[in-house]
């Protein structure tokens, strides 16, 4: 659908700087510590860490060894050792039994804690009732934003999702507020703001008083990002809990990409070892499929293959000349994609093993249902099966998850018989594990009136509370109803079928999902962009609970010849999965938008649904 | 001309000239010999204690402490109730110190207001202080005494008090005839001699010194000077005799002598920087000599008493009736105003006044200036010259006569003229006697623009203040928005005003000025002790963050917190949160957190790590039972190890559950005791892990271990769903391959789910043949499905065909391979053909 006037996407803004800053910063802390230490890395650290900066960098600057953040006791010699770590509480304890198990073996050391992105008063309070404050030196490294591709910037806090929309606590906002201080300083100032969401705007309320704070130099600058949008996860659970089914989210949901690489077992390499891949638009091969629809994938694949080999027997025939050409310019990068094209073969495959079975069709089409709101009665049954059958704790419960959103809440009888099943095949501890569902909103009981507990309902009183009213309380979601259908309907998210909907050739972001759902995230964004304003998304928003925004600052020439104004940076507070971004990727080329996104984390259902579980361990 | 009619040479190239700044306008009934009196440097305030010496203390006569300007209009007075002063003596930043008997030092600021005191120890407490001086150096104002014991002792900085004791004189018998305070790399040293003999005394030494030159018959010492920046020294001795020279004793400057005997009563340096000559102005009862390394000297008769304030640039000479100042005559006014000067400043000086006569002389005065090309000289001799006079006339005709010139030069930058302008306006300005600051020229460089606004900061003066900034361009932050804080800050402590009308006038004027701290200016409103106002202004502070530290100070710590919240900060709301913890009790504290709910999640992020026992404490509060509930369930598998305990958890978890009215869970947990139970006992007797396994794990373990009569228990116990126990009972039979148990399974009712899981579960593990067993009865719909499951393509066939349903066949012609299955692909390909007939 190719619209009339339609222009290409101008090339997104360079991020690299902001790698180049982070590893600046850590070179700088490291120095701060002169001589030999050891490093211990937390190891939710360890893959951000790895795209900044190699072992190399590292030991350049006098790091001796490495070590994991893990409970087992230290055994390193060293007489400096540094922490690089999140600020939590579990890793400063983490740092004073390292301390203390020094004291009590008389042996004395410099401690060096480096927390990133952020410090927080929590840290040093626990150091402080550790008794090691005095101890222990502190600094931040202020790395905020990873880059994991030409449009895709990670904070790398998948906790955000948990802490926030669970716990109700907010010390991440101010993260994010900081985040976007420094993309506004390289890349704004942005001309216009929209967002939806609590969350969303608590965000972009903190970012601007810390705009305020240091304006003053607010030179001319021509801004590389035009527009900002924020997205609070809880505005969208159905589109995350869906399965994915564009390529880059199946590999995702199949072998879980990590920090923008992914670990593809020997079964896929076909050799003895498992192999890392980075997985971004340098890869060619990947940069072609990733938000292309499975069932394109394997076709693509072998005609590739094709022309590949067509490009190997160019050989056949050559003079020496040409050979000796051949083998010098073409020969490495054909080896290159060869080696590619082979492994998103072996991925493929197993991919297809799992997911062409009976089994994944039937779970597909449940969820279509769902999505569709036909058959619930089946769906239903559907899930109780799966969970009888102990297919996956995991799958299970976003199956329930999917059902209790789309239908706001599941029927008394269904909510009892599925919690049932679940604790008597998976264990009592998830009784908690759906406290936190119904808490956060995700698997609730369709009742005409909540039974609220004493603070909920407290809480629910003081929204109107001049302080609270800024800051969102922890329970809002637990009042809320996702109003899935009616949402559903008045945004058109399911495509009307005639005839059969081509993969090959989308028409719409529905693709993402077979043609069978629109991402809901994804609809709001591109309505908003198209009206440049909420009006005429009353409804919608009522529906959504509202707290949307659009601001524009006057400050900024909205120049509409410059093509920052058609690059637009969506922000995920709480994550966002690839088949979000794969929507937004084809919106874009569509309208002639680039999207960029930022995003607390990578999320996916699975994800999500660990987030909420509880564990023995 | 004119203007040089009061210069009095002073030998050759020299010239001094004694002008009034001010008549005075205190009327003082005293004599000024009567009062004991400080006046602070560069143009500063003068303070009187009256009645000092006086012994009886009757009401009528009791001490009393006044400041003047220098102009002679009072400030403020107050009535000495405090011990017998001996000096007073003003500090760099213009605050009176008035230095007692005891060795007690009172501070107090120009408008006598108390601010604060220090002893200078117990040394000069047991001797008394017989004499005492205040010093500047760079270190700050500094304070030396002079003990009953003659003893020194000295602190080089009054706020950074360090009291340092000096070596003892060479006579402890009778104090020194003179002394002063020297300050030599960066050492603070004294000088002070008795009868002829000269000492320089330090911390380890006292040593003699001797004046390079002095005349052999100088007699005893009565008096000295030290210059204003330490370099120079006077001395002043019985026979009238003066030795001027540096004050390391290395080199004499020059020499006077007079014919007087009589002591003076003062003797101040008066040299101006850069000058050649260097003079000391001598001042007895009614006389006053300026005397250099000269033949002559200058005097004057004076009328009345009169005092000396050495300034950078001159002297200060104070009366009760006025206040005049002596300074040499600096060189570019020398050049333009000494008689038949032929300077070119002079001539373009004539020139310009002629043009204004209309005179062609005007032509020749600036032709012959031209002709020597001194025109820029002359300009800048003249602009330089204005900044001189005190006289606004003056001022302003050299300045037209340099505007003047500078019209027929071509590149001059106008930035000095400007700048001069600008200067003499603001000097004027602040000379102005409401005003009463009278700085020279110099003074005003030395002092800087941003310290003079202080002093008018000081002084209250806050509108000239602004208008000064203002006028000159000065940024905000350092400027207007500076001002307006101290005048905020001065406001909060009138009394008089309501809080509300405070916190208004504040805002009215402030608003949102940049720089402004209204968190600065409520700070010093808790200080007056006005702590409702201080939370008005409060109020104004755009960042909340700023709001916090103070609210928490003033004790309003739920406000505190709520304000936190408000910033969004969150290390900002543990901060408070962890402030209330410890001021409040638990129970206090946990209300405070249950109203605020973004607080209570923080706090309770914290108890889940730091604290759990509190986090209990935290629901019981609350009465938040499903909390309570479920912090037992999670102490019952993560602390709890023994079985009793784990149990007691559960136990009181159902007690939270059913008081939450939560029966489900309530109910689940009871389930999981019992499991539990039951658990703990197969553990015992089988000798294997049960405990924490899931129920379905359990039931699993059991049937895999041939158990089948304990997981039939189990079944019935926890009322487990038929269809759930089918798949579980047959999975875990195909799991350990026991087929026989399988089908007599299948034998015993009628399936819940069908046979179809049978032959799934069959062919999962391998075993074709078991499967088959199961295909034939399997219900008729899903019988396509079985038998290809099972790879028994014709009979799939046959049962598709048997349906009629078209899609049933082409599931199964999608599996055929026609090479193999020819004729099962042959039935299916008539049949659909049959069907299509029809």
């Amino acid at each position: 659908m190719a619209s009339p006037g339609r222009r290409d996407a101008p090339e997104p803004p360079d991020f690299a700087v902001l790698k180049r800053l982070a590893r600046d910063q850590l070179v700088y802390l490291l120095e701060q510590l002169p001589g030999r230490k050891d490093l211990f890395i937390d190891a939710d650290l360890m893959s951000p860490l790895d795209r900044i900066a190699n072992v190399s960098l590292l030991k350049q600057h006098e790091v001796d060894k490495l070590y994991k953040v893990e409970n087992k006791p230290v055994v390193s010699t060293s007489d400096q050792l540094c922490f690089l770590v999140r600020p939590r509480i579990r890793n400063v304890k983490y740092v004073a039994d390292v301390v203390h198990a020094d004291k009590a073996a008389g042996r004395s050391r410099k401690y060096k804690i480096i927390f990133s992105p952020q410090k927080f008063y929590v840290c040093e309070m626990v150091l402080e009732e550790e008794g090691i404050y005095g101890d222990v030196t502190c600094d931040e490294w202020s790395f905020y934003l990873l880059p994991l591709d030409d449009d895709l910037i990670s904070m790398e806090l998948p906790e955000f999702f948990r802490d926030y929309f669970l716990e109700g606590d907010h010390r991440w906002i101010n993260t994010v507020a900081r985040a976007l201080q420094l993309l506004s300083s390289l890349y704004g100032p942005f001309a216009k703001t929209y967002g939806i969401g609590r969350c969303a705007k608590m965000a972009y309320e903190l970012w601007r008083e810390l705009e305020e704070e240091v304006e003053g130099d607010s030179q001319a600058r021509r801004p590389e990002i035009g527009h900002i949008f924020f997205v609070d996860r809880d505005m969208d659970y159905v589109t995350a809990l869906c399965s994915q089914v564009v390529y880059e989210g199946l590999v995702d949901d199949t072998f879980r990409i990590k920090c923008g690489s992914v670990d593809f077992g020997p079964d896929i390499t076909s050799g003895d070892r498992s192999i890392k891949l980075l997985l971004n638009a340098q890869d060619k091969v990947f940069a072609e499929i990733r938000n292309e629809h499975f069932t394109n994938v394997f076709g693509f694949l072998s005609q590739k293959a094709r022309n590949l080999q067509a490009q190997y027997d160019r050989r056949r025939g050559m003079d020496i000349k040409q050979m000796k050409n051949f083998v010098s310019q073409e020969l490495k990068g054909l080896k290159q994609e060869h080696r590619l094209l082979s492994l998103h073969i072996g991925a493929c495959e197993s991919i297809m093993k799992k997911k062409t079975k009976q089994d994944f069709q039937e779970l597909i089409k449940t969820e279509h249902s769902l999505l569709e709101g036909f058959d619930i009665r089946e769906s239903a049954s559907f899930i109780e099966e799966h969970i009888d059958r102990q297919v996956s704790p995991i799958e299970s419960l976003r199956l329930m998850c999917l059902l209790s959103i789309t239908e706001n809440g599941l029927i008394p009888k269904d909510y009892r018989s599925l919690k049932t099943q679940y604790l008597q095949s998976y264990g009592p501890e998830h009784l908690l594990t759906f406290h936190n569902l119904k808490r956060i909103g995700l698997l609730t009981e369709q009742s005409p009136g909540e039974t609220f507990t004493a603070v909920e309902s407290k809480v629910s009183r003081l929204v109107t509370d001049r302080a609270a009213g800024k800051l969102t309380d922890a329970f809002n979601s637990l009042a809320r109803k996702s109003n899935f259908r009616g949402i559903s309907k008045k945004l058109g998210l399911i495509p009307r079928v005639d005839g059969e909907y081509n993969l090959k050739m989308p028409r719409d972001m529905a693709y993402v999902f077979s043609g069978a759902y629109v991402p809901l995230s994804c609809k709001i964004i591109e309505q908003v962009l198209e009206r440049r304003s909420w009006l005429g998304l009353e409804e919608v928003v009522r529906l959504l609970n509202g707290n949307e925004f659009a601001v524009t600052d006057p400050a900024v020439e909205d120049n509409p010849t410059w093509e920052s104004q058609r690059v637009i940076l969506v922000v995920f507070l709480g994550g966002c999965t690839f088949s979000e971004i794969s929507a937004l990727r084809f919106l874009g080329k569509e309208k002639g938008f680039r999207f960029i996104f930022l995003t607390t984390a990578i999320t996916s259902s699975a994800r999500m649904m660990e987030a909420m579980t509880e564990t023995k361990a | 001309m004119a203007c040089s009619w009061n210069w009095n040479p002073l030998g050759e190239q020299t010239f001094y000239r004694r002008s009034e700044l001010y008549s005075m306008a205190w009327d003082l009934a005293e004599e000024l010999r009567d009062c004991l009196m400080a006046a602070a440097p560069y143009g500063g305030p003068i303070a009187l204690l009256k009645n000092n010496w006086r012994k009886e203390k009757s009401p009528g006569s009791r001490p009393v402490l006044e400041i003047y300007s220098a102009a002679g209009l009072p400030l403020a007075s107050i009535v000495w109730k405090s011990g017998q002063v001996v000096q007073l003596g003003w500090t760099a930043s213009e605050d009176l110190l008035c230095i007692q008997e005891d060795g007690s030092v009172l501070i107090y600021n120009l408008f006598c207001e108390f601010k604060r005191h220090f002893s200078m120890g117990n040394e000069v407490l047991q001797n008394h202080v017989l004499e005492a001086r205040v010093f500047h150096t760079e270190y700050g104002t500094g304070v030396a005494i002079l003990t009953g014991a003659h003893r020194f002792s000295l602190a080089t900085n009054i706020d950074d008090l360090k009291l340092r004791r000096m070596h003892d004189m060479p006579s402890l018998q009778k104090p020194p005839s003179c002394w002063a305070v020297l300050f030599q790399d960066r050492v603070t040293v004294i000088l002070l001699a008795t009868g002829q003999e000269l000492y320089l005394l330090d911390n380890t030494s006292c040593n003699a010194m001797t004046p390079p030159g002095l005349s052999p018959q100088a007699g005893a010492y009565l008096q000295m000077a030290v210059s204003f920046n330490y370099r120079y020294v006077a001395l002043y001795t019985d026979t009238g005799y003066i030795w001027m020279g540096t004050a390391t004793f290395k080199e004499k400057l020059g020499e006077f002598s007079c014919d007087i005997r009589a002591p003076p009563r003062e003797m101040v340096w008066c040299a101006r920087p850069r000058s050649k000559q260097r003079a000391v102005v001598v001042a007895w009862d009614r006389r006053l000599m300026v005397a250099g390394n000269t033949e002559e000297c200058i005097q004057f008769v004076l009328d009345e008493d009169s005092y000396l304030v050495p300034e950078l640039d001159g002297v200060r000479i104070f009366s009760r009736t006025s206040h005049e100042f002596l300074h040499e005559i600096p060189e570019a006014s020398q050049e333009i105003f000494r008689i038949a000067s032929m300077a070119p400043g002079a001539l373009l000086l004539e020139a310009q006044k002629q043009y204004e006569k209309e005179s062609q002389k005007a032509d020749e005065y600036l032709r012959e200036i031209k002709d020597k090309e001194q025109l820029s000289e002359a300009v800048q001799q003249c602009i330089e010259a204005a900044g001189y006079e005190h006289e606004p006339e003056t001022q302003k005709s050299l300045l037209r006569a340099a505007s003047f010139g500078k019209c027929f030069l071509d590149r001059f930058s106008p930035e000095s003229f400007v700048r001069m302008c600008q200067d003499l306006r603001v000097l004027n300005a602040i000379r102005d006697y409401q005003i009463g600051i009278p700085l020279t020229f110099a003074q005003y460089k030395q002092l800087t623009i941003e310290v003079l606004l202080d002093r008018l900061v000081l002084r209250r003066l806050y509108p000239l203040a602004i208008k000064i900034c203002e006028y000159l361009r000065l940024s905000e932050i350092q400027g207007v928005s500076r001002i307006l804080a101290h005048w905020a800050c001065y406001k909060v402590q009138q009394k008089d005003k309501s809080d509300e009308e405070v916190a208004q006038a504040i805002n009215q004027k402030l608003g949102d000025t940049p720089g402004i701290s209204y968190s600065e200016i409520a700070g010093r409103a808790y200080e007056c002790g006005r702590t409702e106002l201080a939370i008005k202004l409060l109020e104004y502070e755009p960042r909340s963050g700023e709001q916090v530290p103070l609210l928490l100070k003033m004790k309003r710590s739920k406000l505190a917190l709520s304000k936190a919240i408000e910033s969004g900060d969150t290390d900002l709301v543990y901060t408070v949160v962890l402030h209330l913890k410890n001021e409040l009790n638990r129970g206090n504290f946990f209300m405070t957190l249950q109203n605020q709910p973004v607080a209570l999640s923080l706090y309770r992020q914290f108890c889940k790590h730091q604290e759990r026992e509190t986090l209990k404490d935290l629901y019981n509060q609350d009465d938040n039972h499903q909390e309570l509930g479920n912090f037992h369930v999670h102490t019952s598998y993560a602390s709890e190890k023994r079985i009793e305990g784990r149990v007691a958890a559960l136990q009181n978890a159902v007690d939270e559950y059913y008081k939450a009215k939560n029966e489900f869970a309530a109910k689940a947990t009871e389930d999981q005791i019992k499991l539990l139970r039951i658990q703990h006992r197969l553990q015992e007797d089988l000798d294997k892990p049960y405990l924490d396994c899931s129920l379905h794990d359990t039931i699993s373990h059991l049937i895999l271990d041939g158990k089948h009569k304990r997981a039939e228990q189990l079944y019935r116990e926890f009322k487990i769903p038929d269809k759930r126990f089918w798949w579980l009972k047959i999975s875990s039979l195909a799991e350990c391959g026991d087929w026989e148990e399988m089908e007599k399974f299948s034998k015993s009712k009628k399936s819940p789910i069908g046979y179809l899981p049978f032959v799934e579960i069959c062919v999962k593990y391998h075993n074709r043949h078991e499967a088959k067993k199961y295909a034939a009865r399997v219900v008729p719909e899903q019988k396509v499905k079985a038998f290809i499951l099972v790879g028994d393509l014709d009979q799939a066939a046959d049962a598709a065909i048997e349906h009629k349903s078209e899609s049933e066949m082409s599931l199964v012609l999608a599996k055929c391979s026609p090479a193999i299955d020819a004729t099962v692909v042959e039935k299916l390909n008539r049949a659909r053909a049959q069907i299509l007939k029809k």
